[in-house]
């Protein structure tokens, strides 16, 4: 895809408005359709599209193998540590009204938490499984 | 405080200790991480079957809401029974598994071996706790998964194609389970266990229901590897890695096993049951596995599929026990459970044993291994003992139920042919200890040596629970007889 300047300069282009359009999902997905797992795939697609443009060596200085893990694993710390929080602060098990003082600001904080969550194992999930179809080479 | 949340914390220990083995790709650190986590489910499983005992089945509404809208735990004794049966087993399997994993599993991914097996002790767990019935989907799936992962894991490369095999029936099973979920809640509203329990009996004449039911039993005996859903399974447990198929034997059929017991007494009932045309089929096809199961057996030159083969038998005897309906009928099947759990993880260890040792498991690479490594055959010995049902172990525990069950029902024929099916154990057991005591040259395979004390502990650890439990029979009878009670006086 070298001498495709033209593809070069619109992928470029359009990777910041991907990214900022799976953030916007992510974090107005309590008011709108969304939420982390649309916004975790969206974010990935942005980055399976710089991988087909720029190359899977491009793609594996910015997103190497122990970033993508960590992050598959991470994801999941959050979205159980939010229900151990919960648990902590005296309520059961991802009872999200027990992580504020008021039940209101506590369930939109939890509900905020666990999607992050979700999105970052998601987006990290699709990340490494692109790449590893594509370069088939070493186990992540 | 802490004690009001262990019924959740029986699942999230796990699933938090899995994701650490993955970001922290160390092996004696993702080793240790699941050692404390499987030992902190046992301790959380020992307290909770104490607790249920004493006072009753315990509640958990998640994320605080009320039980038929939200997700609620509900762990009565059955419930218990199997997380003390699935963390005991995993616990003594990962204790075992460090020397193993280290021959049998690259370097690279012995991490993502811990990770799996965490992640499949999750879904076991969730499985056992969970009150709604869609959330028992979710965890089948979690452990369904890792499974499939775990048994790919193995050397041979036929592993993967073992492992692409059960994914496809595995799958099969757990659509069809998903579907028959989908039909009763098209029909109720409901996806609580005890709710589907109160609303069912309005509709259960219904033709969706009759479908319901027939999805569920085959969707759940393909999980089971009942006769003639067992396909996925020799090649499985010949295929994959000691300690998966330690680990798959003692526990994820087991569960599966749950799931039709929940289903069939918690959500249908007995008298549903009783009405409809089940346990017939289901004590035919357990007959079908119990002597198929075992005379297969006899032919097999892998003793890992000689084991894999005798498990279908003795997934035979557990349904056979549920399909008499009965009181006795149910407890031997619910001590089977446990009991072949015993047997089975004791067996597939000490082959894990020997292949770490000569490399193989081909009953005829085992000529001369009872010099070799007595202790590790001699446990193979006691558990082959078990599996035929000698006096003194739990083997002879579970088939004294199944044949009291047979007897009081007036089925004497059953009871002529679970004798019948335990000579077929003898002559599949007798085949591995003759190679392995009389044929070979004595100086053969001198530079042969024992097992490694951190296998043999864990193995005779379970061999000798083959023989406790076979002697001191009370604790697990008791549990077993309140579990099939419970199941037998209809839904709570």
């Amino acid at each position: 895809m070298n001498s495709h300047s033209v593809v070069r300069v619109v992928t470029k282009l359009l990777m910041p408005f991907i990214f900022i359009y799976a953030l916007y999902v992510q974090f107005h997905g309590d008011f709108g359709p969304g939420g982390g797992f649309q916004a975790g795939v969206i974010f990935a697609s942005g980055f399976v599209l710089y991988t087909l443009v720029f190359g899977l060596e491009n793609a594996r200085r910015v997103a190497p193998a122990w970033l993508t893990r960590t992050a598959l694993g991470l994801g999941v710390l959050i979205f159980a540590g939010t229900g151990i929080a919960s648990m902590i602060y005296g309520g059961l098990y991802l009872d999200y009204s027990a992580l504020a003082h008021d039940p209101h600001h506590g369930q939109h904080l939890g509900i905020l938490i666990v999607e992050l969550g979700v999105g970052i194992t998601v987006a990290a999930a699709m990340i490494s499984l692109f790449l590893v179809f594509a370069g088939q080479d070493k186990d992540d | 405080m802490i004690f009001s949340h262990i019924p959740v914390l029986q699942v999230i220990v796990p699933l938090v200790a899995a994701p650490l083995c993955v970001i922290f790709p160390f092996r004696k650190f993702c080793w240790t991480v699941a050692l404390a986590a499987t030992l902190t489910s046992l301790w959380i499983a020992l307290t909770l079957l104490i607790t249920v005992y004493a006072h009753g089945p315990i509640t958990y509404e998640l994320g605080g809401w009320a039980a038929p809208w939200g997700i609620g735990y509900r762990i009565d004794i059955l419930s218990a029974y199997m997380t003390v049966l699935v963390s005991l087993i995993s616990s003594v399997i990962l204790v075992f598994s460090p020397r193993s994993i280290g021959a049998e599993i690259s370097n690279a991914r012995a991490h993502l071996f811990y990770t799996l097996y965490l992640l499949n002790l999750t879904g076991l767990l969730g499985i056992a706790v969970t009150g709604d019935a869609f959330n028992l989907f979710v965890f089948l799936e979690i452990s369904s998964l890792s499974s499939y992962a775990l048994i790919a894991m193995g050397q041979d490369r036929r592993a993967l194609t073992a492992a692409f095999q059960y994914l496809i029936m595995g799958t099969i099973g757990a659509t069809f389970y998903i579907i028959a979920v989908g039909l009763m809640y098209a029909m109720t509203g409901t996806l609580n266990i005890a709710d589907l329990a109160q609303r069912l009996p309005e509709v259960m004449e219904t033709r969706t229901i009759l479908v319901a039911l027939a999805f569920l039993i085959v969707g759940i005996g393909l999980k089971i590897a009942l006769f003639p859903f067992h396909g996925w399974l020799p090649n499985a447990y010949t295929y994959a890695p000691s300690v998966v198929s330690a680990f798959l034997a003692a526990t994820a059929t087991k569960v599966a096993v749950y799931i039709l017991l929940r289903i069939l007494f918690s959500v249908f009932g007995p008298d549903a049951v009783a009405a409809m045309p089940i346990a017939q089929p289901l004590m035919i096809l357990a007959l079908f596995a119990m002597t198929i199961g075992s005379a297969v057996a006899i032919f097999q030159d892998d003793a890992k599929r000689l084991l894999a083969y005798s498990s279908i038998a003795q997934i035979g005897y557990i349904i056979l026990g549920i399909s008499f309906l009965s009181v006795t009928g149910l407890t031997g099947g619910i001590l089977h459970l446990f009991n072949h759990a015993l047997m089975k993880s004791a067996l597939f260890l000490s082959l894990g044993a020997v292949f770490y040792r000569i490399g193989s498991v081909q009953i005829s690479d085992m000529a001369g291994l009872g010099r070799r490594m007595p202790w590790t055959m001699a446990a193979f010995v006691v558990g082959g003992m078990s599996l035929v049902g000698t006096p003194l172990t739990v083997g002879f525990i579970s088939k004294w139920y199944l044949i009291r069950a047979a007897l009081e029902s007036g089925w004497w024929p059953i009871a002529v042919l679970v004798l019948a099916s335990s000579l077929l154990a003898m002559i599949y057991i007798w085949r591995v200890v003759e190679i392995a005591y009389f044929r070979g040259h004595p100086e053969a395979g001198a530079d042969i040596k024992e097992a490694p004390l951190s296998m043999l502990v864990p193995i005779w650890f379970l061999t000798g629970a083959n023989i406790y439990f076979g002697i001191n029979t009370g604790d697990t009878i008791t549990a077993a007889r309140a579990a099939a009670t419970m199941l037998l006086g209809g839904p709570q």
